[in-house]
Formats: C-alpha cells, structure tokens, sequence
C-alpha cells in the first residue's frame, strides 16, 4: 500500500506541508480564506533534531494502537488507511496517548485527528506530497 | 470448526470476536450478555451526560457488528461454567463451548456505610443504565454528593456539573485522580476542577447517612438531593473463582490470556495481568488494556498464537478542556530522577530511573504523549536516547538518527 | 566614518491581505530579510538584505509576495547613472575591489539575438523529425584529414581518443566548492543519464562522482587543485583551463572559509586555506609550454583521452587558437565574455573580453584557412542559451557547445548574481549545509535532463527545417544564417550575409 514516507536528508524546516495539509483539509478553495489570521491544525508536521528536520504524520500502523486503544471506537482502518470517525469521537486523546509517533493530534474542535493521505479531502493526493518542494515527502509504495 | 462462547459483552468481547475472526472465520460464536445493550463504549456514559455524544453514537462498533462476524448474542446471565464439560449455565439453559473468554468486567465497590438504606436517591455509574438512571434525578438545583475523586468520580462530576446545582466530590484519599496521579499533578487538576466550581473534601469520607445528609469523618455535614458512589471498582471474579480458576483481585492470566482452566481464557478489567512498567500483577482496569487482552485471547482460542508482554497502566483523561495523559509506575522522592516541568496551564512529570523512563504524567499541552508511552511500553534504554530532548518535547527527535529513519522511512 | 547611505536596489512588496504569515519566506532566505513581529502579528522585511533571489516569491503558497526594483533613484544624469554612482559610494566605502558573480549584465550586443536561421521550402524540402531519424550524436577530438590503408589496402580505422556525445551540449567547468555537492551531483547523474559530459571546474572530483567518470572531463588549471593519478585516469576527457570568459587574464579565489570538510579533500589543501588560482601557468608561457602539459596530460593518460585547452574569448582568439590546434590539444574550448562565475572583479566581468559569436566564427575561419581544423574539435561557451543558440554555434562551426548557467537556472538559480557571498539560497553556489541540502539531486537531475531533452527536440525540429538530418551537416555551414542589423564588418567576421542576401 502507498504511504506517506519522509526523507528527513530533504527536509528543508519550510513548514509548506503543515500549510498544504491545513489547507486541503480545509474544505475551502482558497489558501487565504482557510488559513489567514487563524490558528493551523495540520495533520502533519515538522520536528527538528538539531540541524535535522522531518515531517512526521500517521504511518498507518499494520497493527494500529491508537484503533484498538479508542475508547469510542472512533478509530478504523479501511484499506489500510487508519481513520478517524470525527463524529464519533469525544476527543478524551487516548490515541494521543498511544501513538508511538506522535502523529496525532487535536483538532480544532478538541476531537483526533490525523493523516487520512488526503483521500478524503478536496485534495484527493496527500498535499504535503505535492507541495513539498524539495521531494522530502513521497507518497509510494515500500 | 469450534464453537466459542465470551462471557460478558464489554470490549474486551468485541475484541475477543474481532480475535476469533482474524483466525476462524466460520466457527460459532455466543455472547452471553448481562448488560441488554450491544457493545458500548463504556468510558463515554459521562460524556453522554454532558451532551457530547449520544446513546447511538456510544454504540462501539456498528449495528451490524453481531451479524458480519456471524455471533450470537444472548441477553442473560451466566450462573455457572463446568470448565471439564465445557459447559456454562445461564438462565437456567446451557450451551456448550470448546474455548471460553470471560469478559465479565467489574462491578462498583460500595463500602458499608451507616445509613446508606436511607438514601433514596443514590446512584453507582458505571454502565449505560446507571447513566440514563441518575440522568433521570438529575434537576437544575440539584446538589450532588459524590463519593470518590478517582476517574468515574471526577468523570461523572464533569459530565453532571452544567445540569446541576452544585458537585461536592469526597474521598479518602489526600488528592484527586489518586491512581493515576501524583500529588503534585493532582493539585494541579485538583486547582482546575475548583475553578470550574466542583467542591472537594479530601481526606474524608462519609461516616453515616441520614435521608439527605452525609456526616463526614471530620465532623463536616454535607446535605445533598443525590448521591454518587464511586469509591472503586472490583473485578467480576465469581464465576471463574466458582468454576476453579485461579483468582487474586481478577482472574490471573497468563501471556496468552489463559487463566488456569484448561479452554478457558479471560480479558479486560476482569483480569488481573502482568504489568511490565511495574514488573508486577495488577488489574488494569483500562479500556485499550481490555480490548487488546480481548484480541490476543481471541486469536489463541482460534489457535493462532498471540501474546501480550507489555501491558502498562496508560490513561489519558480530560476535564473541561485540561488533558491530562499518565502512563507507567512512579516512585517516591530520591528513588530516582523526577523530572518536572510547569508548562502553560498544566505541568509535566517524567519519572526516569536505571536508564528507563517508568513513567509519566502531563497535564496540559499533551502532544506526542505517545511517544514517551512508547518509551516505557518498549522499556527503551535511554542511554540510546537524547535525554535532554526528551524531558523538553515529546518528539521523535529523542531517537538516533538512524532508528528514527527507520521508524519513518519503512513500513511499520 | 560613516558609510554613505546607500537606499536599497529592491523592495519587497508583501500583499498583507495575502500573507498568512506561515513564515516560510522567513525561513527560507539566507539573507533574513523577512521575519515575523509576534508584537504586530506580521511579517516584516529589511530590504537592503535582499538579493532579488526570488526564493521566497517562489516558495510563499499564497502568492503574496513580489519583489521589485526600487524607485528611489538618484537624479537622473545619462552620463553617472545611479548604478556608476553607488559603486563610487560603495568603494569609497569600503576600498575594495567591486565584486560579481555570473555573466556579464551589460546591454553589448548578443549576436545571437542578431543571427537567423534558414529554412528549406521547394527544392530542398525540409525533413520531418518526427518521421524521419535525426542525429544529434557528436564526437568530439581530433579527426583524421584524409582516409588512410594499410599497405595490404585495409582501412586504417583507428582515431585519435575522442568524446562521444549524445548531443553537441556539454555542462560547463563548475568547481565543487564554487558550487554545492548536490549540485555537481545533479549535473553528474544528467550528463550521465544523457549520455553528454559535464566538467569538474577547478575543484577536483569528489570520490562520490567517480562512478559518472565517463561523463566527466577533468580540469587542471593553474592552481593544480584536486589533479592526481585516479582523477586523469577516471576521466573521459582532461581540459586544461588557461583561461575563462567572465574574468580573462585573473585567477580565481575561494576564500579558506569555504575549504571546509570534503571541499579540502577534494582540492587536496588543507582546512582553511584559501584556494588561489594564480593567473597564468607558472610553468606556461609559450605554445611550446602548453604543448609540454598537453603532452604531459596525455602521457599520463596512456594517449587514450582527449586533452582540451581552455581558453577565454580575447581579441587575439584566432591566433591563439591557431597556436593551440598545434600545441597537440584535442579539443578547444572557448568562453565568451558572458560566461558565468561564482566571483569576478565587476570591472573584469563587464569590460574584459569579447562576444563568443565573434570568437567562434573568426577561429572556425582561421583553423579553415590554416588547414587545421581537423585538428581540433571546437567547443563555444559563454551564454548559450537555448536550442537555438546551440544551432547558431554548430553552424558557425562549433562541435559543440558549453552550457552552465542555463544548467543552473534550470537547477533553480534566478540569477540574483550573489553567488559570492557564498549565501545561495537556491542551494547551488553554497556550502552551508542547511542551504545545500535545499537543491535535491533527483529533481535537479530531472530538470537538467528535461531542459536537455527539449533542447534535442528542438535542435531536430530546427535542423529538420533547414533539411538537414545531421548534427555533422550543420557544422560551419554558416550558409544556414543570415545576419539581421549588423553592419558589414560584423557580417565579415560572422562570415555570414545579411538577411535578405
């Protein structure tokens, strides 16, 4: 199955894929109107190690914790995608407390959210993929 | 083909169903339910009383769920299990299984208490019912008493505060949250539950009950109109203790969720399993915690091999928008490095000891929380990891480069 | 004292209903001109940091920003124009020599731009590329001037070594230091997967490039850096460097700041010294001397490579070519005075040399009139900047061509002209690792293969029109051009008629 792989030697520290990810979720057609003078939830982000930075988003566990760990059954993988179900979850964080890449997070409502490798978004292909400008992100096949 | 029968019908039964089916497609299974609902998410009664989910929604898998994994579900109670026949007893019927799961849960633990028959209006809350009951008693000006500030007491309080005159919340205990918490921590949530108007006498309990009154262990009286019990919780053990299983505070299990009966495996907050943070047995009364027990128990009556070796005690918990997350055992003062930290709104506690970080408690900005309970359910060595990284976020910047390249560069 | 004021070249234009203050403009650009005001909640510029680079316009996703040439200008006078007049205050300033990068900026004429091309109509119909095959193959090196038998009538077949090329471009002389290691890497695996040849510069092969030593030509120049036994013998040619068009007749310098790490090993000098190319040869002052290390070169490369000399378009070329065609080269590589460079003397770079339309075309005549020419392959650089160009060249008589700006523009550069302050944020003519790391070799490879590939493309398309299906057809038949508002002198030395003609 296709993932979302880093390649932390590529990482250039932009910051564009929080931005990209923030934006395709947004539901909204243009960048401005989503993300200007608003905090961002993106669904992927950068952590730096030193001079060394990466992005890091859900890896979409072959023996996902966060889905046996949801306390509302929220959590699913379907096609291999793990997915949240937004309306069913009460945001009480325990796949934030289980995730072993930190790779959820809260959204802007308080519930969970994560990576869903934008198949489900206006963007249809992961954005932080298509917008990162040094090939630090692919989306393939491992 | 086998035939399966689970006991109780928690999660620790889904996952005991979704077990079974990733090995054994065909087999019969029965659920024998005391409970008349279909699986629910248990922890979100509260929540259903603070209007952030519905009884629809707090269904744990879907409604077909019974039906796609070809399972029988039966509403009765399981009275008695001949382990040798392969036999249980419910309603006075009897069906038959080639490996059983007892997934009974817990019941609340209700201390004896004088007076406590005179108290018309008192509520446990554990299970949907409880919920929907108290729900009922609920009114505008209610005063509310509730006995226990650990998870249920202090979930429950949260779930009742809007709809509710005032919540008093006693316990024993110096602090709140005492299982999960230190004190330090406690204070911190402790401080934030009184902002938000809940009431605490801690270090005190109720002594006696009159109709509407509680006198208290310190000579305080306390008037209520409800009364909530959430002093703890003890596994449902009976009907394993009865059968002959060996049993201690749960039904022990070994690895593979065997308790000592030959085809008879057990799960979730019933059991009482090994808990590698703290290298020693212990329930853990945890929802992930029942659900996995639940799956590896399934997979091994289905005979595929599954075993779990690294159960921690994890909870993460929230109140009025302060999260809090915990994971692994602490120690006291001098025992180790307790590394602390006051972060915006809310404070962090790494407890690292022999290289090993045991444990951890964040209130607050929780992100990447996971990561340091991946430490501890790993028993990392930290000697490979960058400790002052480490106490600073919850990233994986913490690893070496190459391990970390390998978590984000293949197939995990 | 205090310097004089000198207002900003250019002004960064932030559209603020735009800006979503993401801050990657701020830390993307090297120079920190932008940076975020927590206090104002908005991104803020100094300006008289900016180099024009572009980096950030290219980056910002929502577009908002746009930089521009500033308007506060001295007062108008034909003669000191502002720039001529801020380069007073800057020396004044400083006492220092004014320095540059890239090519020449001047507005002197490109011949290129004054050359068209012909095209066949009736009689001599034009031939479809997409029908009809089309070689672009070249060889580069000496060729033999009449057929030659053996006693028993046999063919003598054997060449002289030469260089074959799947096209007549080659990536020019970029020094690893001069540029990042992703950057000769970028142009390594291109030249490679393109079956051409790219060039080392003057700062030895990293060991990492070994592999593509069949698609390297190898420098030794003045300063010798980076030239031992492994490094001739990988190689598919040597070039000798004696001089290059955007700074003839001065050496080079990279300052000891930036011979760090493998940038020393591969130069074979230590940490921190600075690496100066003196200006002539010391041991070159005569046809006669060049011959010795032709020879020299070749010897130690067993006679089985090609040896090229290189040398800048200068007002004497034709005679200077001359000489080299008989000092044994193979090869000569001319620069024009527009070619590129990680840092010249402004004044060397804008006033020292000559167009290399001119230098092409008197040389191809006079290695002709000589009977040389076989001798010699002739490779043109200097601004080479389209397939067009290339065309222009072969039928002014070049084997080929050498591109290296186009090649850094098409690996990001915009052309900011700042590559000497080593700060490139483009990450090509930098050695800041965080910035180098910004130029990813399989993109910068693909683009170079892609820019190539069009090329090709359009060198058939052109060659097609003019009915010729071969590279080695079009080479000197100057009769395919016609020159457009050139006056008769430029036409004589262009050897070409006018358009019209």
């Amino acid at each position: 199955m296709k993932r979302v792989y880093v390649n932390e030697q590529w990482c250039l520290g932009c910051h564009l894929c929080e931005y990209n990810c923030a934006f395709a979720n947004s539901g909204l057609t243009d960048m401005v109107k989503a993300l200007k003078d608003k905090p961002i939830y993106p669904r992927v982000h950068i952590e730096q190690s030193g001079d060394i930075t990466y992005a890091v988003s859900c890896r979409h566990c072959k023996d996902p914790l966060c889905v046996k760990s949801c306390i509302a059954g929220a959590i699913n993988k379907q096609d291999g995608i793990v997915k949240i179900d937004k309306n069913k979850c009460v945001g009480c964080l325990t796949c934030v407390l289980v995730c072993p890449y930190g790779a959820v997070r809260p959204g802007p409502t308080g519930v969970a959210q994560k990576c869903e490798l934008c198949l489900e978004n206006s963007c249809g292909e992961p954005a932080c993929v298509k917008g990162c400008p040094n090939n630090a992100i692919v989306y393939e096949e491992r | 083909m086998s035939k399966y029968v689970i006991i109780g019908n928690g999660v620790a039964a889904a996952g005991c169903i979704e077990g079974i089916r990733s090995a054994d497609k065909e087999s019969e299974i029965t659920v024998i339910s005391a409970e008349k609902h279909p699986v629910y998410s248990r922890p979100l009664i509260s929540y259903y009383l603070e209007g952030k989910t519905t009884l629809e929604k707090m269904n744990y898998r879907s409604l077909d769920f019974y039906d796609k994994n070809n399972t029988e579900l039966i509403y009765a109670t399981a009275e008695k299990i001949d382990a040798k026949k392969g036999e249980v007893t419910f309603d006075g019927k009897k069906t038959t299984f080639d490996k059983l799961c007892l997934a009974t849960g817990s019941s609340p633990f209700i201390p004896k208490m004088n007076g406590l028959e005179n108290v018309k209006s008192k509520f446990t809350f554990m299970t949907m019912d409880d919920s929907l009951a108290l729900e009922k008693a609920l009114k505008k000006d209610s005063r509310v008493l509730i006995i226990g500030a650990g998870l249920i007491g202090l979930k429950c309080a949260e779930g009742i505060l809007g709809r509710v005159g005032s919540v008093t919340v006693c316990d024993l205990a110096d602090r709140v949250l005492s299982s999960i918490l230190d004190s330090e921590c406690a204070d911190v949530m402790q401080k934030h539950l009184e902002s938000k108007g809940i009431k605490f006498l801690l270090s005190d309990s109720a002594e006696s009950f009159e109709k509407n009154k509680a006198k208290m262990k310190s000579g305080e009286t306390v008037e209520f109109d409800i009364l909530v019990l959430a002093v703890g919780v003890r596994a449902n053990v009976q009907l394993a203790k009865d059968a002959g299983a060996e049993v201690n505070r749960g039904i022990i299990i070994g690895t593979k969720m065997q308790t000592t009966l030959e085809n008879v495996y057990a799960a979730g907050d019933c059991t009482e399993g090994f808990d590698s943070s703290a290298g020693a047995n212990r329930v853990l009364a945890i929802l992930p915690n029942a659900y996995m027990q639940g799956y590896c128990a399934g997979v091994n009556m289905a005979g595929g091999e599954s075993s779990i070796t690294n159960a921690i005690p994890m909870n993460s918990i929230g109140f009025f928008g302060l999260h809090c997350t915990s994971a692994g055992s602490y120690f006291a003062k001098g025992e180790g490095e307790i590394y602390e930290e006051k972060i915006c709104g809310g404070i962090k506690r790494l407890y690292i000891k022999d290289d090993r970080l045991t444990g951890y408690i964040i209130i607050g900005d929780v992100t990447g929380a996971g990561i340091y309970t991946r430490l501890i359910r790993e028993k990392t060595d930290l000697s490979g990891v960058n400790v002052d990284e480490l106490k600073k976020d919850a990233t994986l910047a913490i690893f070496l480069p190459e391990t970390r390249r390998k978590m984000l560069g293949g197939v995990v | 004292m205090i310097d004089q004021y000198i207002y900003p070249e250019f002004e960064v234009v932030r559209n603020q209903s735009r800006c979503i203050s993401c801050r990657v403009c701020e830390r993307q650009c090297a120079n920190e001109v932008h940076r975020y005001d927590t206090d104002l909640g908005v991104m803020l510029s100094d300006e008289s940091k900016c180099v024009n680079c572009q980096r950030c316009v290219s980056l910002c996703p929502t577009h908002a920003l746009k930089i521009v040439k500033s308007d506060c200008r001295l007062r108008e006078n034909a003669n000191w124009s502002d720039q001529t007049i801020k380069e007073i205050y800057k020396q004044a300033n400083s006492g220092g020599v004014l320095l540059s990068s890239m090519g020449n900026p001047k507005p002197l004429p490109v011949y290129w731009d004054k050359i068209l091309i012909n095209a066949s109509q009736v009689t001599n119909p034009p031939i479809d590329p997409l029908r009809e095959p089309m070689e672009t193959k070249v060889f580069l090196g000496k060729k033999p001037d009449k057929i030659l038998r053996r006693a028993n009538g046999e063919l003598i077949t054997q060449l002289p070594p030469q260089i074959e090329l799947s096209m007549p471009v080659m990536f020019s002389a970029m020094s690893y230091g001069s540029i990042s290691y992703n950057a000769h890497a970028s142009l390594a695996r291109a030249a490679t997967e393109l079956g051409i040849c790219y060039n080392t510069g003057e700062g030895g092969l990293h060991e990492d490039f070994y592999c593509y030593g069949e698609n390297t030509i190898v420098q030794v120049a003045s300063g010798r850096f980076g030239v031992h036994k492994n490094y001739l013998e990988v190689a598919a040619a040597v070039e000798i460097k004696m001089g290059q068009g955007a700074k003839p007749g001065i050496g080079g310098h990279l300052p000891g700041a930036k011979i760090v790490g493998d940038v020393s090993r591969t130069r074979m000098i230590p940490e921190g010294t600075d690496a100066i190319s003196p200006a002539p040869h010391h041991d070159i002052y005569s046809i006669e001397d060049l011959r010795q290390l032709v020879y020299s070169l070749k010897e130690a490369t067993d006679y089985k490579k090609p040896v090229i000399v290189k040398v800048a378009a200068v007002h004497n070329i034709a005679a200077i070519a001359s000489g080299i065609a008989r000092s044994g080269a193979d090869i000569i590589a001319i620069d024009g005075f527009r070619g590129g460079t990680g840092a010249a003397p402004t004044r060397i770079r804008d006033n020292v040399g000559i167009p290399i339309e001119l230098a092409l075309a008197s040389v191809d005549q006079r290695l002709r009139d000589e009977g040389i020419r076989n001798n010699v392959s002739l490779v043109v650089g200097g601004s080479v900047r389209s397939a067009a160009d290339v065309v222009k060249a072969v039928a002014l008589g070049a084997d080929a061509v050498y591109v290296a700006t186009a090649a850094l523009l098409a690996l990001g550069c915009h052309l900011c002209r700042t590559c000497h302050s080593g700060k490139c944020n483009w990450g090509i003519a930098t050695q800041r690792p965080d910035l180098v790391k910004r130029l990813n070799p399989d993109i910068g490879s693909q683009r170079l293969v892609n820019l190539m590939n069009a090329w090709r493309h359009e060198i058939k398309e052109l060659m097609g029109g003019m009915g010729i299906n071969s590279i080695e057809s079009l080479r000197g038949n100057r009769l395919m051009l016609r020159g457009v508002g050139l006056t008769a002198k430029e036409l004589e030395i262009l050897g070409i008629s006018h358009a019209g003609e």
